[in-house]
């Protein structure tokens, strides 16, 4: 007689490295898609650039280490970090700036701690704000999107530039780009400027920049899919965007004027991205439930107060490296209490 | 101790004993001054002096100084020693002088002269002392010269940049300068010091590692040709 195994578990979770990071990957491609839509093709270049000298250096500390090379190099985890290094660097970074970012982030900040799974530091913000305060000027070149670019770059004239630093004709650097919404908002703001005054601008649209904020709505299917699919914890998210918001409501109601309304932060930079792509990375967050849930609050009030505050315009990256470097701590007081070992009652 | 050689001490002190690399003391003057290959120089030298003079009294006073009281008695031979080099500083080496700021009063809580005071200059005779402060000052200052070339040459391009503040007007040309160079500033930035000190521990590691493996395949070599002799 045959007995058919009907008790539970009967749906099993893949829990491995290499399926996580292709999730990773497969809900990357609808923001990358729009940003290659929004900013042309130096999106693309700097998506291939950095994925192939990650995936190079990847290997080349993997042989130095003597380790085998293959498993690590189809763990895809490389790839993740080269595909939030090139969203988050403008269009037209020049080509060796892609690259030694993307060597610090695999070889000091990824492979020197001990490879995937040890870095306390998500590399690819890491490589980020290490080229942030290296080249400021590079670093906030960002082409305006192409809505309102009065000058389009072809593919080869684009690749010209990031090889060379040439630029076609008579164009110079400053006409070609353009500040970002943050940047605008930050420096109009500093002009004693108010914000419904700030806003005639037609760089803006519904809630954040022009362009921009469509890029955040198709990141947030991504992330949205994620959490659906359990590839990420719905908890950092969520705590994330809610600090934020927060944060920004208070402000915005003790003064609309002077501070933004709260969905413009949400829509502008890289707070999308952030909340559901690189504040969730597995290695570098909490891992306990109560823990991710102020870990991710920590990360979007610091957000808030470093934009509003700080010297730089966008703050994910500053707010999810200072925040990495409190999870250890964060998850050993939110440790969960193990089953039936509770504290003992003095009688 | 009669088995401490001179030799043995000028080696330990500029590299198996390198107070900066080996034992990671007197971080805080090494990471914040180390800018500049000139900053670092002059840091350097300063510690160096203090370094020696603290080591040769330290070692002339080591038998009248009670030892329940003896690490009060340090602390003011080297805080004097300090004063007198910030106030001869700030004579001749004025501009030096405001550049390294508060750095120069805080070598007196450089870890690294109080702790050669107390480990080696209050065990042994003036000489010995004299030979370790040299060596270790040397050994410090060799490497904030190096960690400072390294942060100024990637940082801003240049090497030896404002050279005429310690070798005085004809020193000028010495200044090497790369054109055309847009400088890495992180490396000017405090996470650089930190970096670039990391970097400096592995090479020497790395070199120790190295030298490691060649003595052992010696033996090894020797011992095969005692073998072969038998």
């Amino acid at each position: 007689m045959e007995f058919h195994t009907l008790s539970s578990p009967h749906t099993k979770r893949v829990n491995r490295v290499d399926k996580v990071m292709l999730q990773v990957v497969l809900a990357l491609i609808p923001g990358i898609t729009a940003m290659i839509f929004y900013f042309g093709w130096g999106v693309l270049i700097n998506v291939v650039l950095a994925c192939l000298s990650a995936v190079a250096f990847e290997a080349m500390v993997i042989r130095l280490r003597k380790r085998p090379v293959m498993p690590v190099l189809f763990d895809l985890s490389a790839i993740v970090t080269a595909l939030l290094f090139a969203v988050a660097i403008p269009p037209l970074l020049p080509w060796w700036l892609v690259v030694m970012g993307m060597a610090f982030a695999i070889i000091m900040v990824k492979q020197m701690y001990g490879g995937l799974g040890y870095n306390p530091f998500n590399p690819a913000m890491a490589a980020y704000v290490l080229l942030l305060i290296s080249y400021p000027v590079e670093m906030t070149s960002w082409m305006p999107p192409y809505l309102l670019a009065e000058h389009q770059l072809t593919l080869s004239q684009i690749l010209a530039f990031k090889l060379s630093g040439i630029l076609p004709g008579e164009l110079t650097l400053d006409a070609i780009t353009m500040a970002t919404p943050l940047d605008q908002m930050r420096t109009n703001l500093d002009l004693n400027q108010m914000i419904s005054e700030i806003r005639l601008s037609p760089l803006w649209g519904d809630f954040g920049g022009l362009g921009w904020e469509w890029i955040g709505n198709w990141f947030l299917m991504g992330g949205i899919w994620m959490v659906y699919k359990r590839t990420i914890t719905w908890q950092i998210p969520l705590a994330f965007l809610t600090g934020l918001v927060s944060m920004a409501t208070i402000f915005w109601l003790f003064d609309a004027e002077s501070f933004p309304f709260p969905l413009f932060h949400v829509f502008s930079g890289g707070v999308i991205l952030g909340a559901f792509f690189i504040a969730t990375d597995p290695v570098t967050a909490c891992t306990t439930r109560a823990g991710q849930l102020i870990y991710g609050a920590a990360i979007g009030v610091l957000v808030y107060l470093i934009r509003t505050w700080g010297g730089y315009p966008d703050a994910v990256a500053f707010a999810v490296l200072l925040m990495n470097m409190a999870a250890p701590t964060i998850d050993y007081y939110t440790r969960p209490r193990t089953y039936g070992h509770g504290e003992v009652k003095s009688e | 101790m009669s088995d401490i050689t001179y030799r043995n001490l000028i080696v330990d002190g500029l590299w198996h004993n390198n107070q900066a690399l080996v034992a990671l003391l007197g971080l805080c003057p090494l990471l914040a001054v180390s800018n500049t290959a000139i900053n670092g120089l002059g840091l350097g030298l300063a510690t160096t002096v203090v370094l020696v003079a603290s080591n040769t009294t330290v070692s002339l006073i080591r038998n009248f100084v009670r030892p329940e009281v003896r690490l009060p008695v340090f602390v003011l031979v080297i805080a004097s020693f300090v004063t007198a080099i910030e106030l001869g500083m700030n004579a001749y080496f004025h501009e030096l002088h405001k550049i390294l700021g508060i750095f120069i009063p805080l070598i007196v809580t450089n870890c690294t002269i109080i702790g050669r005071a107390e480990a080696f200059a209050s065990k042994n005779n003036l000489r010995r002392s004299l030979v370790d402060g040299i060596s270790i000052g040397i050994g410090f200052t060799l490497v904030l010269l190096i960690l400072g070339g390294m942060r100024e040459l990637i940082g801003q391009g240049t090497l030896f940049d404002q050279s005429h503040l310690m070798f005085g007007e004809a020193a000028r040309g010495m200044t090497l300068k790369i054109e055309n160079f847009h400088g890495m500033l992180v490396a000017i930035l405090p996470p650089g010091a930190f970096i670039g000190l990391g970097l400096l521990i592995m090479v020497k590691n790395l070199i120790d590692k190295r030298l490691a493996v060649r003595a052992m395949a010696k033996t090894e070599y020797a011992e095969e040709i005692r073998g072969l002799a038998n």
